[in-house]
């Protein structure tokens, strides 16, 4: 008999198994694995005996006293969201790339106006490949040093990424605008990328500020097993090609999209 | 009518009433909130309190997060229960207090003060038998720093999702937004959190056990 793993039975205890039904029955018939989950239920049970305080049956009206004085008059509408700093930083970014689009777009506008249309479009691949490009570059520079972070002397117990984690907080906001443009021009290899490059950049921005020499090496594992180093670097060489190569008016070249799409 | 219908009843009425209270805050008045804020305070510091692992940190995050979603209510008006809005907002600051406070004891370097309250938390008061020996109390003191490191020892996030779903019963999903995660990545967090407790905790639970067994614990 086929004997239900250590997840499976987790996962059925927590009630987020997918076949509750199924583990529930072999359960009923097989002792061993029943025995198994009797383990985990009694780690369990004694973790359930640690009690939470009762803090008193006045609690909400004193929370009420001790926040009260600090409210604003009004609360918060949904536009002060955006007056948020972070936010602030990537809604400049948009706008920049927004008027440089613009300019960009008047200064060839002076050209044949026959090729209108086919320019703004250039014009608009090219601000989000010079933008992009740099985020990139940005991202690559900290996931090299965070894969070459190691601990100053053997016996150090934690090491702090905590410059590496705020970069990549401010690189995550950054990298979901562009990676929504990309997908709004139809430029599905570097969305993709960009994609995969936000599972990392989500990691690395959610790890704590001091990890251990045995943390680390798994985060650095999980950076070099999802090749995204490579992966970035190919991509960033491939649109800094392109830049040189069709400046100052590039042309909408499909065979590079189809190559990133390789990658 | 049956229980359960009662009780679903009483659910959708405590909501739409959140609901009348959210909004007649967003026009000014501001004693609507207070109803907010005492209604559920309580549930949002039993969370706290779980994934802090004290008071002090517990009561800060509670008052935080009635803040933080006093000035963010403008964004929840679309949406439909306040009482998990301010508990998302609440596990939030939490892990960012759980980090904080980690920084904080590595600059110190020394342990934790027990709690002034360990004796009135103490598992074993909870269990039936729990005749005051010497004996018994020195038992219990050590069982709760055994399941309070073990706790420790998980990462933010696992503590998170095993505190929300274990005790808190919230569903994946919602944990999954709390960790700004997908859901099966916060499937495997809660199985990785509940495989760390069983490994830390077993061999001492089986320790303890055997000797009970053997008559050598009284």
């Amino acid at each position: 008999m086929k004997h239900m793993t250590e997840e499976e039975l987790i996962a059925y205890r927590e009630g987020v198994a997918g076949q509750q039904a199924v583990i529930s029955e072999h359960l009923a018939a097989c002792e061993e694995c029943r025995g198994e989950l009797e383990r985990f239920e009694a780690v369990l049970a004694a973790l359930d005996t640690l009690p939470v305080p009762d803090p008193g049956a006045d609690y909400g009206p004193r929370v009420w006293r001790e926040i009260a004085p600090r409210l604003a008059e009004k609360p918060g509408r949904w536009w002060q969201v955006w007056m948020e700093p972070r936010r602030l930083a990537a809604l400049g970014a948009v706008v920049a790339l927004i008027v440089a689009a613009f300019v960009a777009g008047r200064i060839t506008k002076r050209g044949n106006t026959g090729d209108n249309i086919a320019n703004k479009e250039q014009v608009r691949e090219r601000v989000l490949v010079v933008a992009v490009g740099e985020h990139l570059g940005h991202s690559e520079r900290m996931l090299v040093e965070l894969s070459n972070a190691a601990p100053i002397d053997p016996g150090q117990k934690e090491v702090n990424i905590s410059a590496e984690q705020r970069r990549a907080e401010a690189l995550l906001q950054e990298n979901r605008l562009y990676r929504q443009t990309a997908l709004q021009e139809g430029d599905a290899g570097l969305a993709s990328v960009l994609d995969e490059l936000e599972r990392v950049l989500l990691d690395v921005a959610h790890s704590p500020d001091e990890v251990t020499p045995a943390q680390l090496e798994a985060i650095q594992k999980k950076i070099e097993g999802r090749g995204i180093l490579f992966k970035v670097r190919v991509v960033n060489k491939e649109l800094q090609q392109r830049q040189e190569v069709t400046m100052p008016a590039p042309a909408q070249n499909e065979s590079t999209k189809r190559e990133r799409n390789k990658v | 009518m049956n229980r359960m219908q009662q009780s679903v009843e009483s659910t959708q009425a405590l909501a739409e009433s959140d609901a009348i209270a959210v909004e007649r805050t967003l026009a000014g008045d501001r004693d609507a909130y207070r109803v907010l804020v005492e209604r559920h305070s309580r549930n949002v510091f039993r969370l706290a309190y779980r994934m802090t692992g004290n008071q002090h940190d517990a009561e800060e995050v509670v008052q935080e997060a009635f803040l933080r979603a006093y000035q963010k209510l403008g964004q929840f008006a679309a949406r439909s229960n306040f009482g998990t809005w301010v508990y998302r907002i609440a596990a939030n600051y939490a892990i960012d207090r759980m980090r904080q406070r980690q920084k904080e004891d590595a600059r110190r370097e020394t342990p934790r003060a027990e709690d002034k309250d360990g004796m009135e938390n103490d598992p074993l008061n909870h269990v039936q038998d729990k005749a005051p020996t010497p004996e018994r109390l020195t038992q219990s003191i050590e069982l709760r720093k055994q399941l309070e490191l073990a706790l420790a020892a998980l990462s933010d996030a696992e503590r998170t999702a095993f505190v929300m779903r274990h005790w808190e019963g919230c569903g994946i999903e919602e944990i999954a937004v709390v960790l700004k995660s997908s859901s099966n990545a916060t499937k495997n967090t809660v199985f990785r959190a509940v495989q760390k407790l069983r490994h830390t905790l077993q061999p001492y639970l089986e320790t303890k056990a055997q000797a009970r067994a053997m008559g050598t614990e009284s």
